[in-house]
């Protein structure tokens, strides 16, 4: 069936005092990405998945843990999987496994920052215009304006490089916080 | 299944022939027989993780059931 695992390698084992069995392995998978993805994530293409598979088998409580997850491509997307293998309490027959997995991307923070940033420039030009359209009834209505247009431009300027400087530093803020940000739990 | 360093593929195969019989003769019937594949082990693994550093591959420094989920399992 898994044609798609490359290699398989152990590369670290221990049996502990209590007797638990720990391994560590390294696997290589293709990297089979959509075409839509391949357009966007060029560099991603040229390299297979690594992965590892962390597990610890307990005989004398008849349990096996895993945890598995990718080492490389973890910024485009992350997926780790946590499986435990146990003796099913109503039939000693059977061994039942619950399987949990998550799977986040760093590119959700990005859309994150793009739309803070967006909107926080939206906002400084509104101020702008407002202002000036202010100017503008001000004169029409025979009131003298309360500032110059040169003053009203210059603190619409201000006021529109603080917004933008705050806006960018949410924005790295988030786009560094991305792989952590937004995972999904199946 | 192929190791990743091309050249320790053999190595591996001998390695986990001696390790599936300690662990389904030995370990898992409970017997506290240290496993008789140490050396088969070290040969193994010097080439492997010659061919791992070769490629570059990240593994160093993972903490082993990489990072925790928040979950209370702890290592019972």
């Amino acid at each position: 069936f898994s044609k798609h695992v490359l290699t398989e390698d152990i590369v670290h084992r221990e049996v502990t005092p209590d007797q638990k069995l720990l391994s560590r392995r390294l696997l290589t998978k293709t990297n089979r990405m959509p075409r839509w993805a391949e357009r966007f994530f060029p560099a991603n293409v040229a390299h297979s998945v690594y992965i590892l598979e962390d597990s610890i088998v307990d005989p004398k409580n008849r349990t096996m843990t895993t945890f598995t997850w990718n080492i490389n491509h973890a910024r485009l997307m992350a997926v780790q999987e946590r499986c435990v293998y146990r003796v099913n309490p109503e039939n000693s027959n059977w061994t039942e496994v619950k399987r949990e997995a998550w799977v986040s991307s760093s590119l959700f923070g990005v859309s994150r920052a793009v739309q803070e940033f967006g909107l926080a420039r939206f906002k400084s030009n509104v101020t702008k215009s407002t202002k000036g359209f202010e100017y503008v009834l001000a004169r029409m209505q025979g009131e003298a304006p309360s500032k110059t247009l040169v003053e009203t431009a210059k603190e619409a300027t201000e006021k529109a490089k603080e917004t933008a400087l705050a806006a960018t530093e949410k924005a790295k803020d988030l786009a560094s916080k991305a792989a952590t940000k937004k995972k999904q739990y199946v | 299944m192929n190791s990743v360093g091309e050249a320790c593929t053999e190595l591996k195969r001998e390695y986990d022939q001696c390790f599936n019989r300690w662990f389904a003769e030995s370990f898992l019937k409970g017997e506290r027989a240290a496993d008789p594949c140490g050396q088969l082990f070290r040969r193994y693994q010097l080439c492997v993780q010659k061919a791992i550093k070769e490629k570059d591959i990240p593994i160093e420094g993972l903490e082993f059931m990489g990072p925790s989920k928040g979950k209370a399992e702890g290592s019972s």
